[in-house]
């Protein structure tokens, strides 16, 4: 049964790769006039890029797509440069590969994504629990409804408000930027002391929204394990109420927000790529405007490519993980 | 606890003031009902003082200067322009209350196309199973493990030049029906199986009538909630999409207002007056949007109404 599940999790995570490979491919070809020459052409006639260089992109790009052949041959190629992540030449930073461009971003976007997914899952979790508990009384009240607002919220919203008051009017934060321009990057401790102060707000964006949705959905969970025998007979056992919220409140409750964090994989990836718009970040946000900005097509497939493949197998990993945790499901 | 100790005393309440049934009572009926969801009402009142702002707006402002070159450049808020302009001379008033117009209504249009298209979708897999069934159930979840965004991105960028905020409606409309279609086809399966259903079969009802008649009454609470969930989807989808430029160059929506003040770095240049307003417009927007449908939900779920 479990091993079945997880067959069937994996066809699927290999259907969404490929449905998203696929789409990559045939949408170029629909449009009515092929972007790459197109866009070259444009880039000939507004920059002044000498001819030669745009024919040898041009010739670069034909020979990369395989222009002259069959459609199938040239689909099939494309799944077998796809599955060795190879997405060719940028446009915008040639000759630079797309791949090495992603593979500068990434780190910032992963690192970021990671630490504010941990700390708000503890903290919303947490208080979501606790608001779940003294339902009562009017503080946790209070919180809960402003948490539900705060759930409510994209990312990047709650990211110009605070760019606007903590970093515009009170100067405390960088308005933009992962670093300072004037600085090298390197592995020393100034450098590592400039990227953190540099986070915290675009960090904090994703930590406020997010701690809501946590909160909203524990509550919730709190709310019908509360009602459960169990909590009665621990009760009448004389637990400490400590004792009963922590090992039998919460640990009950806390497993489906693991699933809950499963879907909420894409939320927080989309909601990070527009942060990173917003506050500059180098990460895959920034990447992906500006090849928007200079019309880079391959380096925008690869983006939403590997956008893509984490959050299926970002998904996955939490559907493997959820029986270690969760005796139930294993049978 | 408190509630069970003060419940006997409001039903004689209701029978003193109005007869049970009348229109008086009715009206009373909703009136408490809305207190204690407090939820439907900050919801229905932020989405209205909204509508209320785009639609009155335009009487007192003229939404035509919402295009560039309307005034001279980032002018900070005057009597002539009561929120400023930004660095292309548009009245940023006049940009709100068009914007917010424009962004709703392409909420809505994708919003609706979502809807009908993914409730028909929905029905024929509920419905009808088998076959038919398991390929919509696989091809929405394969779907939905996506966000709708990203393959957006794809697509607005192949149609990027000369995009409206219609066509990005439609562009949008193109991944809107899959959460509706699923919604709906497990209301289906359940209401396939109802009493209701089963005794309009065996009094000889058509297949036609069944749905009109006893599915598709059960089925509104449900699509309404879907429609209002679609449209805050469409919304997000289409802001986002605007904030990467992936959106109309020549039409001033409030993701594109977005777009602009990053593109020409307002907090460097200190114009406050351009920040603030789209930011919170948008904020009351989704905020509204996720109140109502949480109220709604509460009103369809009455099994919702003990725990909170």
């Amino acid at each position: 049964m479990y091993l079945q599940r997880i067959l069937k999790r994996i066809l699927t995570l290999l259907a969404v790769i490929w449905a998203a490979a696929t789409l990559n491919f045939f949408l170029p070809q629909l449009a009515p006039k092929n972007p790459i020459t197109e866009k070259l052409t444009q880039l000939a006639e507004t920059s002044g890029v000498d001819g030669n260089r745009i024919a040898e992109l041009t010739e670069a790009f034909n020979a990369r797509f395989g222009l002259d052949r069959p459609l199938w041959e040239r689909y099939f190629d494309y799944l077998g440069d796809i599955a060795t992540f190879d997405f060719g030449l940028s446009i915008a930073s040639y000759p630079a590969r797309v791949g090495d461009l992603i593979g500068a971003a990434l780190p910032w976007t992963i690192g970021l994504m990671v630490t504010t997914t941990l700390i708000s899952f503890a903290i919303g979790t947490l208080v979501g629990a606790y608001a779940a508990w003294r339902r009562d009384s009017v503080l946790m009240q209070a919180v809960s409804s402003v948490l539900m607002v705060f759930s409510a919220i994209p990312f990047y919203l709650i990211g110009l408000v605070l760019i606007y008051f903590l970093a515009a009017k009170a100067g405390w934060f960088p308005i933009s930027g992962g670093y300072s321009i004037f600085s090298i990057p390197g592995w020393n401790w100034s450098f590592a002391v400039e990227v953190f102060h540099h986070s915290i707000l675009p960090a904090l964006s994703i930590a406020i929204a997010s701690i809501g949705i946590w909160a909203i959905g524990m509550r919730g969970m709190m709310v019908t394990v509360q009602g459960e025998d169990y909590m009665t007979f621990a009760k009448a056992k004389g637990l400490t109420p400590r004792r009963i919220f922590l090992r039998y409140g919460l640990r009950n409750a806390i497993l489906p927000q693991v699933t809950t964090l499963a879907l909420f994989f894409g939320q927080v990836v989309t909601g990070a790529v527009l942060v990173e718009i917003v506050f500059g970040y180098p990460g895959m946000g920034n990447l992906l405007l500006e090849s928007i900005t200079l019309f880079d097509y391959p380096t925008i497939y690869g983006i939403v490519f590997i956008l893509i493949v984490t959050i299926a197998v970002s998904m996955l990993l939490v559907d493997l993980i959820y029986p270690l945790i969760d005796p139930r499901v294993r049978t | 606890m408190t509630e069970s100790t003060s419940f006997p005393p409001r039903v004689e309440r209701i029978a003193e003031e109005a007869e049970p049934g009348s229109l008086r009572g009715t009206l009373l009926g909703i009136g408490r009902y809305l207190r204690r969801n407090p939820q439907l009402v900050f919801g229905l009142i932020l989405l209205l003082a909204l509508i209320a702002f785009t639609t009155l707006g335009r009487l007192f402002v003229d939404v035509t200067e919402a295009r560039p070159l309307a005034g001279p450049a980032s002018q900070p808020p005057s009597s002539e322009f009561p929120l400023g302009t930004d660095p292309q001379g548009r009245n940023i008033l006049a940009v709100m209350i068009e914007g917010s117009y424009l962004t709703i209504r392409t909420g809505v249009v994708a919003g609706l196309i979502g809807i009908v298209f993914g409730s028909a979708v929905g029905f024929v897999a509920g419905y009808y199973g088998g076959w038919a069934d398991r390929i919509i159930t696989w091809v929405v979840d394969v779907l939905l493990t996506v966000p709708a965004i990203l393959f957006l991105v794809i697509i607005s960028a192949m149609l990027q030049t000369g995009l409206t905020s219609l066509g990005m409606a439609l562009i949008i409309a193109l991944l809107a029906w899959r959460r509706p279609a699923r919604q709906v086809r497990s209301q289906i399966l359940v209401m396939r199986e109802a009493g209701y259903v089963e005794m309009a079969k065996l009094s000889g009802s058509g297949g036609l009538s069944i749905i009109f008649r006893e599915i598709a009454p059960n089925l509104m609470p449900y699509l309404i909630s879907s429609f209002i969930v679609a449209v805050a989807a469409a919304i997000l989808a289409s802001v986002g999409l605007e904030a990467m430029g992936l959106g109309p160059q020549n039409e001033p929506t409030l993701g594109m207002t977005i777009y602009w003040i990053m593109q020409f770095s307002a907090f460097l240049l200190g114009l406050w007056w351009w920040i603030l307003p789209p930011v919170l417009i948008l904020i009351v927007l989704f905020v509204g949007l996720y109140l109502l449908n949480a109220g709604l939900d509460e009103l369809a779920n009455p099994r919702l109404r003990r725990r909170t």
